[in-house]
């Protein structure tokens, strides 16, 4: 089956990129696809390739590009939300890309589940 | 339908509207919302009490790295994040409760 | 349209609090270009974005509840707000800047089942 998954989250605030993140993965670990994913609201935030976690604690955002890289998912940050918050092409971690709200429209017409992770 | 609750039933409402709008199908429990399924929680009687028209899921993993996996209330099922993936295979359309 | 999905939008969430509102307001003008089924609905707080009258000067950020009448140019002509929602707060048909159906929450419910993506914010 081919996934859409959205984050409204931003990393480490809140528990829905991780979460987002571990059914990402149980979905690839089952053979499906994950198309793409989203990211809207503060979620852009996991975009960023300045974030500087400690090093005992997971890279959300290294992670997220790790998966990306491995197993082919789009991730699309939205451009509104990202400007909002000063994500740009300039500070945008490997692996993602700033693209319009028309992107996740996209993702729920061609995606056979489309799945959202959010406060 | 596959309803995804992932706050806590005793901060907020979401479970009581969602448990008043939705027609019945499949609730997962994530995040803040796993503590609803444990013995003694005052929410554990409001899942008891709609077992009849929906079917309710926690998510394991949530449950134990909040201390409580050893006290799941009878008639919820456990499941893992692949379980989780499942959930929204087998139902036509899956809705998260924000 | 017959191979067009069905997309709902559900607002739970009071504007101006958090950016929420807003931002799925966005979504759902961008839906519009795409020919799909659109329906938006208002359930709980989410009522409350389509309260007449609000006056954003004070608190400084930009009122957006008029792109609400503008959904009417865009083809996003089902609004549906939750009867028990509205009335738990006070509110009635006549306070909303939009027409919009009121729907109890059997038949909101009945209406999430016929969806086949549910997007919520």
């Amino acid at each position: 089956m081919k996934f859409g998954i959205v984050v409204n989250e931003g990393p480490y605030q809140h528990q829905a990129s991780d979460s987002a993140y571990l059914f990402a993965k149980a979905a690839i670990a089952k053979g499906h696809e994950v198309w793409r994913v989203f990211f809207y609201h503060d979620g852009v935030n996991n975009a960023s390739k300045l974030v500087e976690p400690p090093q005992d604690d997971r890279h959300i955002v290294n992670r997220w590009t790790k998966l990306a890289e491995e197993h082919k998912v789009d991730l699309v940050v939205c451009v509104a939300a990202a400007l909002r918050r000063g994500i740009k092409e300039e500070n945008l971690a490997q692996g993602f890309r700033i693209s319009g709200l028309g992107q996740l429209v996209e993702a729920g017409i061609k995606c056979d589940r489309l799945v959202t992770f959010g406060d | 339908m596959l309803h995804i609750i992932n706050k806590s039933t005793l901060g907020s409402s979401t479970l009581d509207t969602c448990l008043n709008t939705a027609t019945g199908g499949d609730i997962l429990l994530i995040e803040d919302a796993v503590y609803a399924a444990t013995k003694g929680n005052a929410s554990a009687a409001v899942l008891q009490a709609a077992m009849g028209r929906f079917k309710f899921h926690v998510l394991m993993p949530d449950l134990e790295a909040r201390g409580l996996g050893d006290r799941l209330i009878e008639g919820v099922s456990p499941v893992d994040y692949g379980g989780f993936v499942d959930l929204t295979v087998n139902n036509k359309s899956c809705q998260s409760w924000l | 349209m017959s191979d067009a999905k069905k997309f709902m939008f559900v607002n739970r969430k009071a504007p101006y609090g958090t950016i929420y509102a807003l931002e799925s307001l966005e979504v759902v003008l961008i839906s519009a270009a795409f020919d799909q089924d659109v329906s938006l609905v208002f359930l709980d707080d989410g009522v409350y974005q389509l309260k007449k009258g609000q006056q954003t000067k004070g608190i400084e950020t930009k009122n957006f509840s008029p792109a609400y009448r503008a959904l009417e140019d865009y083809d996003v002509e089902k609004l549906y707000v939750e009867k028990e929602a509205m009335e738990a707060r006070g509110l009635t048909e006549e306070d909303f800047l939009v027409d919009v159906t009121v729907l109890s929450r059997a038949e909101m419910g009945a209406l999430m089942d016929e969806q086949d993506v549910v997007l919520s914010f």
